[in-house]
């Protein structure tokens, strides 16, 4: 035993370190469930942070929602908005302190149904913000709802029989529609359910907090994300479930690049 | 001497604003107060001191957009007329819950629902009892005249850095449209960097630094412990604003039998039925409330014990009646008088109703 | 000394700001004063009123149910607010467009052709200036120095130009004020 405890001690050394956990993340417990992705997002976002450089400039917005406590988790000055109106929260600190970074963190009850003006008005104006936006089909915090991005025939607490295109309408399908708005710098669907996936939406994420640096418009991400407590499934079966019945609806890949668009052409003079 | 000029109230909101150094203006369109925000938007104050202003698509984004700014320790406002102030009022039981500074206008008009566009003082209920949900209040100011709409925006200001607490100027739709003569602040600038850093820097989001813990503006409070504290706090907070920040005007109540109580523009229009009435000998006084929360109650108790009776003058339909009443306690009779609707009462109305409900009664 | 003074008449002819520059040449003097206009739908193309004080002293009401002055421009408004001239006060019409003249026996009463003179200076715009002419003709509260200063202080400096059409206007009501009767 001995032997192997010298060996170990040969082998944790700083040279010999090839991950440790971001210090812009807390050294808390998260409420998530085991299996959820709201824990692997704030991790990729703390990370990116960090690498920026830009603890101390940049405020996050927390939602209404799971992620109501994101502010728990990670470690940079917070404002937790009313339940969708974190893009017009952003706004305003963005507005006033227009040095900062400042992004959202929403969920898509929060995004895509309570907060859709805010959504879609703040990044219409082009606000020079970046937005998170966690897409797993139900509200989780409440127990299990039909969310907005909720499938046809999902089964939730509100839809027991499955969701019904009569009853209920169609899932929203909001970041297609963030796409075409003109002042969306980049726009782009990520998922974190397989190690690849992750070091792809992480290579989002820090491209979002780079080009909002440039102040070229809003930068969205979704994180097509489970809720293997609120689809009641474990977190394998979710994940299986995601990419079966998820993806076919919300594939991944970037929808805008590029900055937001120029207005030649369309500008008249005043006089 | 300040510059002097000839102004609506609702200009005058925008004017103050800037001279008083002001950070932030996020506002809707609604008459009748669209000219705070069209006069901003003409004098373009971001190229002068820096103040932003923004054209919201909602009340509620533009409450939002003030909670956010707020949060960062900026003196930010926002305007808007009663079905807007409704839509607000989530925004604004965060904002006080949170304990964020900024000053609310809210330029009457006629209720309820979509109502009218004419002069009201329907929302006294709805400024000075909360308005939205959960235990709070506002500190109100209510000005009877365009000056006080200027002087009241710095003072809001002031005030609401004091409490740490949304301070609204419940103002209606007569002050917002009347012109008078106005002698404006000089332009003074707005807080630095290192001062907002030295005035809020323990509570704002500027950013965390390593030498501090970080800063998070929220409401939520899940163990039911200290969200009681917080209650408590607030509580403590608005007993402080009863101690330290009411303010009222009395006109002849010094020998006064019957005194009228109004605010806003009704106390103007009691002003001249004082003057009426006292040119036909009766003996009459007016107590207008400067400040609707907190409450004028000691003038008023004092009052209440040498008295014939109160009259409550109201573009309502008798609202700020029931706080004289909760004041007098029964030890004087206390009527009310109002109109509706956006109908004003003119002075000879008001003397008229007087007679008839306590003085030749 | 108070001056409560009505100006009514249609939307378009010019009747707030006439009250306006009546308000500004009022600050122009170191007097008190509040301009309120009746606002909303009923300014649009309908009729247009817009209630003057001016003061030595602090102003109290500015809703009122009776004038020392009131300047009306349509029949409308005659019927409106004939009745609400003090005793002893004053009434000023354009008779263009009134068609039952006022009866009142206890009151003075003026009149001036705002709208004729006014296309016979070529310039219908000037005709709420013609009236304000007349009006300062008939009660001088205000001094025509002080028009022309609160002109210069209301009017934007691209208009200044305006300013001697103006006074020429002013000087044409005050010329043309007539004397309808005197109490």
């Amino acid at each position: 035993m001995a032997e192997v405890a010298e060996r170990l001690k040969d082998i944790i050394k700083p040279e010999n370190l090839i991950y440790g956990k971001s210090p812009v993340l807390n050294n808390v417990t998260m409420h998530y469930c085991p299996g959820c992705s709201h824990g692997v997002v704030h991790k990729l976002i703390a990370e990116v942070i960090d690498e920026l450089g830009i603890q101390d400039k940049t405020i996050g917005v927390s939602p209404v929602g799971c992620a109501v406590f994101a502010y728990n988790y990670i470690d940079i000055d917070w404002s937790e908005a009313a339940h969708g109106r974190a893009p017009a929260v952003a706004t305003g600190i963005k507005r006033i302190m227009p040095e900062k970074t400042v992004f959202t963190y929403q969920g898509d009850g929060d995004l895509a149904a309570i907060g859709t003006a805010e959504t879609m008005h703040a990044i219409n104006r082009g606000e020079n913000i970046v937005m998170i936006f966690i897409n797993n089909a139900i509200y989780g915090m409440t127990g299990g709802q039909m969310a907005p991005t909720t499938l046809l025939g999902q089964v939730t607490s509100t839809t027991p029989y499955g969701r019904n295109v009569d009853l209920n309408g169609y899932p929203l399908k909001i970041t297609e529609l963030i796409a075409q708005l003109p002042g969306a710098a980049y726009v782009t669907r990520q998922s974190v359910h397989t190690a690849a996936a992750v070091r792809k939406a992480r290579k989002a994420i820090r491209k979002a907090f780079e080009l909002s640096q440039q102040n070229i418009g809003t930068c969205f991400v979704e994180v097509v994300s489970t809720c293997n407590s609120g689809w009641k499934m474990n977190p394998v079966e979710s994940n299986d479930w995601m990419v079966k019945h998820m993806f076919p609806l919300f594939p991944l890949g970037d929808l805008k690049d590029g900055g937001k668009d120029k207005t030649d052409g369309f500008n008249l003079q005043p006089q | 001497m300040g510059e002097l000029r000839l102004m609506k109230g609702n200009e005058v909101i925008a004017e103050a604003a800037i001279r008083c150094g002001c950070d932030g203006y996020f506002g809707y369109p609604i008459t009748p107060q669209s000219e705070v925000m069209e006069s901003l938007m003409a004098q373009r104050p971001w190229e002068t001191t820096g103040m932003v202003v923004l054209q919201a698509e909602s009340e509620i984004a533009s409450i939002h957009m003030v909670y956010g700014a707020a949060g960062c320790g900026k003196r930010v406002m926002t305007s808007s007329s009663s079905p807007g102030i409704s839509l607000m009022a989530e925004g604004i039981s965060y904002i006080a819950g949170s304990e964020l500074p900024c000053v609310i206008v809210n330029v009457q008009r006629g209720g309820p629902g979509l109502g009218t566009i004419q002069p009201s003082q329907a929302d006294y209920y709805q400024a000075t009892k909360g308005g939205g949900h959960g235990d709070y209040s506002l500190l109100v100011l209510a000005p009877a005249s365009v000056q006080e709409m200027h002087d009241f925006v710095a003072l809001g200001f002031d005030l609401a850095y004091k409490y740490r607490n949304p301070v609204m100027i419940l103002a209606d739709g007569v002050i917002g449209q009347m012109m008078e003569k106005v002698e404006l602040m000089d332009q003074r600038p707005r807080w630095t960097d290192e001062q907002v850093k030295e005035i809020t820097g323990s509570w704002a989001t500027l950013g965390k630094t390593k030498d501090r813990s970080k800063h998070v503006i929220t409401s939520l409070e899940m163990d039911s412990h200290i969200m009681e504290e917080n209650n408590l706090r607030l509580q403590a907070k608005y007993n402080k604003m009863k101690q330290e920040d009411v303010r009222y005007e009395t006109i002849l109540c010094e020998d006064a039998e019957y005194v009228l109580v109004a605010f806003g523009s009704a106390a103007r229009i009691c002003q001249k039925t004082v003057q009426l009435a006292r040119e036909k000998g009766h003996k009459v006084g007016l107590l207008r409330p400067i400040t609707l929360f907190p409450f004028p109650e000691k003038p008023i108790e004092e009052l209440a014990s040498r008295i014939k009776g109160f009259m409550t003058v109201e573009f309502n339909a008798g609202q700020m009646v029931h706080d004289v009443k909760l004041v007098v306690n029964g030890k004087t009779k206390v009527e009310y008088f109002g109109r509706m609707g956006g109908i004003l009462p003119s002075p000879d109305e008001v003397e008229q109703a007087l007679l008839q409900k306590l003085i030749g009664g | 000394m108070t001056e409560e003074i009505i100006i009514a008449g249609f939307g378009g002819q010019g009747v707030l700001s006439m009250g306006k520059i009546l308000a500004y040449s009022g600050v122009m003097q170191d007097q008190e004063v509040a301009w309120f206009p009746s606002y909303g739908p009923e300014m649009r193309g309908g009729t247009a009123n817009v209630t003057v004080i001016l003061s030595d002293d602090r102003i109290s009401s500015p809703v009122l149910h009776e004038f020392d002055t009131a300047i009306i421009l349509n029949q409308q408004s005659m019927t409106k607010f004939e009745k609400m001239v003090k005793t002893g006060g004053t009434l000023l019409y354009d008779p263009n467009g009134v068609v039952k003249h006022p009866t009142r026996t206890d009151i003075n009463i003026y009149r001036v052709e705002g709208a004729r003179l006014a296309v016979e200076m070529g310039n219908p715009l000037t005709f709420n200036m013609i009236v304000l002419g007349a009006f300062l003709k008939a009660k001088p509260v205000i001094k025509v120095e002080n028009v022309k200063k609160g002109l210069e202080k209301s009017l934007p400096e691209r208009h200044h130009r305006l300013i001697p059409l103006n006074l020429k206007a002013i000087e044409v009501g005050q010329a043309n004020l007539e004397v309808v009767q005197t109490v």
